[in-house]
């Protein structure tokens, strides 16, 4: 075959495939968040946003996000330092510590609700030391903070992982002469990290950060799974829109909100953690 | 004097600074490992058991809460959907995806920059909430409910790991190999066949479990496009409210084992994968 058609044809398939099953549902989705039978109008918009339920599920998904995605990056890169220096069984820690990268959301919120439930193992060790004679409900309305607790416990259990094999992979390709020439001029571990770890890792940090926002804000099945209504977030809502109102054209309104949420997030970090013009490893 | 002092202290230091490492990296496991094995207990005790107070640390190896869930009505059949949608993601996620990994990494050609654009612009976007509009779409198509329409929005989720990962592995394998092959008679399809596929075959391997696994545990897609013909993760989701605890968590173990497995299995290629992949 023809060596300069040759890659036309072979990135063909997926062209095709993500026009019809990405760029095409999106259009249809916008098109659908803008009207509502006759013309264009903003009435979807107005509908969700001025729900009364609205300004508490915008504030639950980016608290949440706040609360949970500094925690996982401090975490995530104080897991991929200790496993670059670490020399015996370097791969059975991070298989451990790579295990929740496979489990679903749903699941996660399974596994954290036989904690926190009723009869759970929280309220189970609690008893066991004397703290509390019978179970308490611990995932009610009375306990908001318990719930946002364990809802943000089981995100940074489950979606750590993710930003830890991205940052050991960047990690693995800073040049160990950087450190070498650091150590020989007196710099301690804590000064090499400042200055050659996290500059370096800055592509990987962007990548890792992307990814985790836009999940963060995709939360769904993690706290369906542990709040039900306790804790209404925008990916939640979107589905009771759907489903349980049957109004397809809100539940489009509300996806268009998520999508501009997770673009502008995106963009902001692109540009703060932008790698200078020409710097590279 | 002095000298021997200082020395003393700094293996002192160094001796506390290990132990807190040691320490660190156990508790950093048990962080793992301690609620999965919550679970598995939970799992492996009779129903009563479950949903009794307080709660033994210790399993009691009994298979009720399994039976239970693989009598309840519905159940079996949500996981052969789940496993037929997955494996039908995993198909055709590397069928359609490896090629253009392949182009990716050996030509360079006009418009290659934009491609790249559309593949990183899929991360960039809540997919799942696509399956929104395709809810409807594939009423028209015919589609709707279907393990196939399903595996389609799976595929679209996938696809981009799959280009990438390909790409990445690809890169790996010199282009001189191929050329060898091509001054020694070989088409450049043979020479593909012949050399580059056993070479990278391994690694395709792992991007297709991987695939897999995405597409097992997506829940908002599947419970938007299924109502008959729900997946397990759907099936699950949508019985939250109603089902007793011994249901969930028989059901969450089942969605946890696939995943450990296939983490296992990928282990090699996770940071080979993800390291470039994400650049």
């Amino acid at each position: 075959m023809n060596a300069r058609l040759l890659p036309y044809v072979l990135i063909l398939p997926v062209t095709l495939f993500l026009c019809l099953f990405f760029l095409y549902p999106f259009l249809l989705v916008s098109k659908q968040a803008f009207s509502t039978g006759a013309g264009f109008t903003l009435d979807n918009f107005r509908e969700v946003t001025g729900y009364w339920k609205f300004p508490i599920t915008m504030r639950n998904t980016l608290l949440l996000a706040a609360a949970v995605v500094p925690i996982q990056l401090a975490l995530a890169l104080l897991m991929a330092t200790m496993v670059n220096k670490m020399k015996k069984g370097r791969d059975l820690v991070l298989y451990v510590w790579t295990i929740p990268l496979g489990i679903s959301d749903l699941a996660a919120g399974i596994i954290w609700l036989a904690i926190f439930d009723q009869s759970g193992f929280l309220n189970s060790m609690m008893n066991g030391l004397g703290l509390v004679d019978k179970p308490v409900n611990l995932l009610t309305f009375q306990n908001p903070g318990i719930v946002f607790l364990a809802i943000m416990l089981a995100e940074i259990w489950r979606a750590t992982a993710i930003m830890l094999v991205i940052l050991v992979a960047g990690i693995g390709l800073i040049p160990k002469e950087y450190y070498e020439a650091a150590e020989v001029f007196g710099a301690s571990p804590w000064k090499r990290f400042l200055r050659i770890t996290l500059p370096l890792l800055r592509p990987s940090l962007q990548t890792a950060l992307v990814l985790r926002v836009i999940l963060a804000f995709e939360i769904f099945a993690v706290v369906a799974a542990l709040g039900g209504t306790l804790f209404p977030v925008l990916m939640g809502e979107t589905y009771a829109y759907q489903f349980d109102l049957l109004n397809s054209g809100a539940a489009a309104a509300l996806a268009l909100i998520i999508l501009a949420i997770s673009i502008a997030f995106t963009l902001i970090i692109l540009r703060v953690l932008r790698v200078p013009k020409g710097a590279t490893i | 004097m002095t000298a021997v002092t200082t020395d003393a202290v700094t293996t002192d230091t160094r001796r506390a600074g290990r132990w807190v490492y040691g320490s660190a990296v156990v508790l950093l496991c048990a962080w793992v490992i301690v609620p999965l094995y919550f679970l598995l207990i939970n799992t492996l005790s009779a129903p009563e058991t479950v949903n009794s107070f307080p709660k033994p640390f210790i399993p009691e190896f009994d298979l009720g809460s399994l039976t239970f869930f693989a009598n309840f009505a519905g159940m079996l059949t949500a996981l052969k959907n789940s496993i037929l949608v997955a494996g039908l993601t995993m198909i055709m996620s590397i069928v359609i995806g490896a090629p253009a990994g392949y182009a990716l990494s050996r030509f360079d050609f006009y418009g290659k920059e934009l491609f790249r654009l559309l593949i990183l612009l899929t991360r960039a976007f809540p997919l799942p909430l696509l399956a929104l509009p395709l809810a409807v779409m594939f009423i028209q198509t015919g589609l709707d409910d279907t393990v196939f329409g399903l595996a389609l929005v799976h595929t679209t989720l996938a696809i981009p790991f799959a280009v990438l990962i390909t790409f990445a592995l690809f890169s790996g394998i010199p282009l001189e190999l191929e050329e060898a092959a091509w001054t020694l008679g070989c088409t450049r399809l043979t020479a593909f066949s012949k050399v580059v596929l056993p070479l990278i075959l391994p690694g395709i391997t792992a991007s297709a479990i991987f695939a897999f696994v995405i597409s097992w545990n997506e829940v908002f897609a599947a419970a938007v496009l299924t109502i008959e013909n729900r997946t397990l993760t759907a099936f699950l989701l949508q019985n939250l409210d109603t089902s007793p605890l011994h249901l969930k968590f028989a059901g969450g173990f089942i969605l946890v084992v696939p995943a450990l497995i296939f983490i296992f299995a990928v282990r090699k290629y996770l940071f080979a994968m993800w390291g470039i992949a994400n650049r």
